[in-house]
């Protein structure tokens, strides 16, 4: 199996877990009512051209009755029978808010071609087949992978279609102080911004990770937070994280390995191990950090990106 | 080795799908944030304790093939759904760090030595 495949059936299945099953489950169902007689079910079958159908009574599922069925009314003379009476109960049913994976294994040990859907109410929404599933993969597939080739796209070539003597782009982040539920939000941003305009994974990873320890710091030791700035150029990438916080008292001190303010609380939550700015200066190419106790701190950090053929690997490997 | 057969050989619970197919290259486990970022490498399985969403954002800023929440911590909702939006796989034991660990290895899922 080559590499290209690998990559399609991981992406198939991560789909599988994604689609629901109402987003691909036919929504038009022939049904029929249990007072319906079993010769105007033949009719039914006749007419619509179909193999079977969900047995409803007042929207709920009752039943589900099939050509099999009629064939057996048809040998005992049973034709004005109602369908009510000769329906298989307890059916088994898919539930809409699903994913298409439940469905593929329910086919898969039960046997059945298709399912009726059920909402969580019980009411009949809809019925599903395996080519409905193959269509709705195939659909989301197509979609997906035209959405990020125009996103990649677009965003790749701002560099080559803007021209000027030196073209940066500048993205700015206010961070909120001690809101932790949003802390990593903006670093995630930034670095998925560096893939999009082609940077490859080791250098979209050492922006990521010096990005996010920045914000941290703002988020665990200022109350107002701060502004994370970031500059891409082709070929570099400049960071400023900046303060209006409490300050840094000795800079040295705050760059030794463990050593930390935070509090217990903080610690608790797993930050303030003492390793975020070390952390920051492994995965910059250079790094500065201002502060004056009471006024502010102001952290500044360069990235140099690698071009394309010869990048160099002294720093990916820390990574 | 992929994602998908250590959920199934382990026996997790998948809180959060991400890329299941995904390779394995290691595994990592602390529960400080910073030391996970300074050494777990692409691709790791990270066994943890915490379970809020500044996990989430480590593991899809490394690129981490999966996170495994130990001792049967329950991740809260905000953390499943940002789970979901960035990709990350969400994996939880019952066993403790320790436990887990042990049978990562047992598979021949190896740590950095």
């Amino acid at each position: 199996m080559t590499d290209h495949t690998d990559v399609e059936v991981s992406k198939l299945q991560e789909l599988v877990y994604e689609l629901k099953i109402e987003d691909v489950m036919k929504r038009e169902v022939v049904t029929v009512a249990p007072q319906t007689s079993m010769r105007e079910f033949k009719e039914l079958l006749r007419l619509k051209r179909i193999s079977g159908a969900p047995v409803v009574e007042d929207g709920k599922l009752v039943g589900i009755i099939s050509l099999e069925d009629l064939i057996k009314a048809l040998e005992d003379g049973e034709m004005d029978n109602l369908v009510g009476s000769k329906m298989t109960c307890g059916v088994e049913t898919l539930c809409s808010d699903d994913s298409a994976v439940q469905a593929v294994n329910r086919m898969a040990r039960f046997g059945y071609g298709r399912f009726p859907v059920v909402d969580r109410s019980g009411k009949l929404v809809g019925i599903l087949t395996r080519g409905d599933i193959l269509r709705g993969l195939l659909r989301r597939l197509e979609v997906n992978y035209r959405e990020e080739e125009i996103q990649r796209y677009r965003a790749s070539h701002i560099f080559q279609d803007i021209v000027s003597d030196r073209t940066s782009l500048i993205l700015r982040y206010q961070v909120q102080g001690k809101d932790f539920r949003q802390g990593g939000a903006a670093s995630s941003k930034i670095k998925r911004a560096i893939e999009r305009l082609g940077g490859g994974p080791p250098i979209a990873r050492r922006v990521g990770v010096a990005a996010y320890e920045a914000e941290m710091n703002l988020v665990i030791h200022t109350d107002r937070g701060g502004e994370i700035r970031v500059e891409i150029q082709p070929d570099r990438v400049y960071i400023l994280a900046e303060d209006q916080g409490p300050g840094i008292s000795d800079i040295e001190q705050a760059l030794q390995p463990g050593f930390s303010t935070a509090p217990e609380w903080i610690r608790e939550l797993g930050f303030g191990a003492g390793m975020g700015l070390l952390n920051i200066k492994h995965c910059t190419d250079r790094m500065k950090l201002d502060s004056k106790l009471g006024v502010g701190t102001r952290l500044e950090m360069w990235f140099h990106i690698p071009p394309p053929e010869s990048a160099p690997k002294q720093k990916e490997d820390l990574l | 080795m992929i994602v998908e057969e250590i959920v199934n050989k382990l026996g997790l619970q998948v809180v959060a799908p991400g890329d299941i197919a995904q390779e394995v290259t290691g595994g990592y486990a602390a529960d400080l944030l910073s030391c996970v970022m300074a050494k777990a490498k692409a691709g790791n399985v990270w066994v943890t304790l915490q379970a809020h969403p500044n996990v989430i954002a480590v593991a899809s800023l490394l690129n981490l093939a999966a996170v495994i929440v130990s001792e049967g911590m329950k991740p809260d909702l905000e953390t499943v759904e940002r789970a979901q939006e960035n990709r990350v796989t969400l994996l939880s034991s019952p066993h403790t760090t320790f436990a887990v660990v042990g049978q990562l290895t047992k598979l021949g899922v190896g740590g950095d030595s």
